[in-house]
């Protein structure tokens, strides 16, 4: 039968290139633009393979980004608790409307006036390191707490919260917590969240949840709108940030010559290509962007039709040897800034100048501060996060 | 050359920005960008060709005289 030859996606990476894209990604990529891959549930779906198609498609209005249209290939079932998260999953204009309220503290100009509190937390959390028990969790002890603490700051979390927001948000992606236990912490920071939205109701400050509030005096959101799209913020920059600093880390400790450039450069341009060779080479959102087909598209060769769905895996579109010379070596002297680590089209990362800066500061300062950061274990016996919606790394153990 | 923004189709990625601040800038409401310079000089070329090709919105056109 010819549904045999259909091949199952998500595929194994192989078990000596944690950082590479599976190999039989790599070899669809070669074989076809577009290849149809059956998912857990049984349902299949195209994917796109190539880094053109990914960004034509990403930006076409003919696609739809909401997961009750027809053909929209969920990335697992209910029970895995991916839930419909606020405007991500929804589409123009109502998506427009609900992201333009909170994209202006992600400017440019507004990020870059965080910086200094974000070197102040990565120092602190270093500090906290070196005085602490030698070897240790990176995961832990530095890739987690940092976007928790960069949250905090952007949020609006008063200081004597910070403990219990970091203890919850931790829960929430903690490889040993069930289901239930994730859950529980998730409607807790909700709950958390929609206390601290209804005091800036009452009584606003300068912060991003003062912003949201207004929208709710303003009727322009309801106060569940509104929690939804603070727990969005706060799931999106966290597990996210976190697995780039620890995987990020991990491949340059990989890679000796690389991280030399990076130790021994204090230039900020040159910094910020690395962050974008590393966003490029290591792509965290293995599962793809998803979307499912409104009208029929040609695309490729090849017609997909409406009520058909699409998974665009950014991670083999950045290793595309069209658009990238020598695309599985890590370079950071390369211009990498075409990549598509935060997807493409009008759903692009929207917190991006935030990961980027906050990338900045982590890899710009982490091997300055303890040069002689190394690996306390095989690579072999790193837990890599292969089932996990993010990928990345449980644990990092390292030594100095 | 002359630079086009099309302000509807923005989403506020900021990436022009990183490319070009010379040229382009966000507004304080809601991070939309607008143009700092629609005719800038060549000096600024290699860095708006960037920002079009970097725009997830298409929304940034350069028409080069």
């Amino acid at each position: 039968m010819a549904d045999t030859l259909v091949p199952d996606f998500p595929m194994p990476r192989a078990a000596r290139c944690p950082f590479d894209p599976p190999p039989a990604l790599k070899e669809l990529q070669q074989q076809a633009p577009l290849v149809k891959v059956r998912q857990w549930d049984g349902s299949e779906s195209w994917l796109v393979t190539r880094y053109a198609d990914q960004r034509a498609l990403l930006g076409d209005p003919r696609v739809s980004a909401d997961p009750d249209r027809p053909g929209y290939p969920t990335k697992a079932s209910p029970a895995a608790g991916e839930g419909k998260l606020s405007f991500i999953m929804m589409d123009d204009p109502e998506h427009a409307r609900l992201r333009r309220m909170v994209t202006a503290p992600f400017a440019v100009k507004r990020v870059e006036a965080l910086r200094p509190a974000v070197q102040r937390i990565v120092d602190g959390l270093i500090d906290d390191l070196l005085a602490g028990p030698n070897p240790a969790d990176l995961v832990e002890t530095f890739a987690l707490p940092i976007p928790s603490l960069v949250i905090c700051e952007l949020l609006g979390v008063p200081y004597a919260d910070h403990a219990f927001f970091q203890d919850h948000t931790k829960t929430m992606v903690h490889r040993d917590a069930t289901p239930e236990q994730r859950g529980q912490a998730s409607r807790e920071v909700a709950a958390y969240l929609a206390g601290l939205i209804g005091e800036r109701v009452t009584r606003p400050q300068e912060d991003l949840l003062s912003g949201i509030a207004g929208r709710v005096i303003a009727g322009e959101l309801t106060h569940q709108q509104a929690t939804e799209m603070a727990l969005l913020l706060l799931i999106a920059g966290h597990e996210t940030t976190a697995n780039m600093i620890a995987l990020g880390t991990l491949a340059l400790l990989q890679h000796p010559d690389q991280l030399a450039l990076l130790r021994e450069s204090d230039d900020p341009r040159f910094i910020a290509g690395a962050v974008e060779e590393l966003l490029r080479y290591l792509h965290i959102t293995h599962l793809g962007r998803r979307r499912a087909v409104t009208e029929d598209i040609e695309i490729g060769g090849q017609v997909v039709k409406a009520g058909e769905g699409l998974i665009m895996v950014n991670e083999i579109g950045n290793r595309d040897p069209e658009v990238f010379a020598d695309p599985d070596r890590l370079d950071l002297t390369r211009d990498a800034r075409r990549h598509v680590a935060f997807g493409f089209g009008v759903h692009q990362c929207l917190g991006q100048p935030l990961a980027r800066m906050e990338l900045q500061v982590v890899y710009g300062t982490l091997y300055r501060r303890i040069p002689t950061l190394r690996p306390a274990c095989a690579l072999e016996d790193v837990p890599f996060k292969h089932d996990a919606f993010i990928y990345g790394v449980h644990e990092l153990p390292v030594a100095w | 050359m002359r630079v086009e923004l099309d302000e509807p189709k923005c989403v506020a990625s900021g990436q022009c920005v990183l490319a070009a601040p010379e040229v382009f800038d966000q507004r304080d409401e809601d991070g939309i960008a607008f143009l700092l310079d629609e005719t800038p000089g060549a000096d600024s070329l290699d860095g708006v060709r960037e920002a079009v090709a970097v725009c997830p919105a298409a929304a940034i056109r350069l028409a080069e005289r």
